[in-house]
């Protein structure tokens, strides 16, 4: 067997998700970030930001719902038994706060093959309600098998 | 000038997940994968148990490089890593890094997320604006 390449370079519809306060105080929890810009409207405004901000991880909710259609494409065909989340990078512009608007895009740069494993690397572009880029994401997933 | 130099280590951050950390990273995050809140599950597709969400441990990386700008979310311009050991509850995480280059405000930063000799995360670069 062998990877199917017919999808490098495919995109996939853009999603929208809008920031919350509560939302962000949640993951900020989780993650046992402390920050009060995190949570407090006051704190967040005092340290420059235009509303609660998230933390930078934050991305993955935001960024996720995008490049989930793209990994369960049958044209991509991953084989999600047999799959790993191998690496990931994101490139962070403008923070994300609540009230925020973030429209996310993905695209697939490559499929490749190697010692027996496909390599998938999708491209999540997120920007905000006035055009801002908010971050760019590069997530490899590597399914054993192939 | 930051007063951060080159060999620098980062302050450790040592975080121990208990059992439920993963439904609640599962809840925040949206990411409801079975393999990582279901032990049945887990188990059944050959893993000892329910694993962390690599994600969540690149939360903790991500947590650990802010503290450099004392956690200032505008600080962390860029993090990629390699998910390369499966993380569990109810063990230490140790998050370490050290610095390798210093450009004006700017460090990168070679980070690492352990459990014991169980590296779940490695080769991880953040770039940090400090000071």
């Amino acid at each position: 067997m062998s990877v199917k390449t017919d999808a490098i370079g495919k995109e996939w519809p853009a999603t929208t998700y809008e920031v919350g306060k509560e939302k962000i105080g949640e993951y900020a929890r989780v993650l046992g970030i402390e920050n009060p810009v995190h949570f407090d409207r006051e704190a967040a405004k005092a340290a420059g930001f235009r509303d609660v901000v998230a933390p930078p991880m934050f991305a993955v909710v935001y960024s996720s719902p995008a490049v989930g259609p793209a990994m369960f494409d049958p044209e991509v065909g991953m084989n999600f038994a047999a799959m790993v989340h191998g690496g990931q990078e994101f490139e962070w512009g403008e923070p994300a706060c609540s009230g925020d608007e973030i429209t996310t895009t993905a695209k697939c740069l490559d499929i490749s093959e190697k010692d027996g494993k496909g390599f998938y690397i999708f491209e999540t572009n997120a920007v905000n309600q006035n055009g801002d880029q908010v971050v760019k994401g590069t997530w490899t997933l590597i399914v054993r098998g192939v | 000038m930051a007063d951060v130099n080159v060999g620098d280590s980062i302050p450790e951050l040592t975080v121990t997940p208990d059992k439920y950390l993963t439904h609640r990273y599962a809840g925040a995050s949206g990411d409801f994968n079975p393999i990582h809140i279901d032990a049945e599950f887990a188990k059944a597709v050959g893993l000892p148990g329910p694993i962390l969400h690599g994600l969540y441990m690149m939360g903790l990386v991500a947590k650990a490089n802010a503290a450099l700008a004392d956690g200032d979310p505008r600080a962390l311009k860029r993090l990629s890593v390699q998910f390369r050991g499966m993380g569990a509850t109810e063990t230490e995480i140790v998050v370490s890094g050290t610095v390798k280059s210093v450009d004006g405000d700017t460090v990168v930063v070679d980070t690492v997320a352990a459990q014991g000799e169980n590296q779940t995360i490695r080769n991880a670069e953040a770039e940090v604006v400090v000071g």
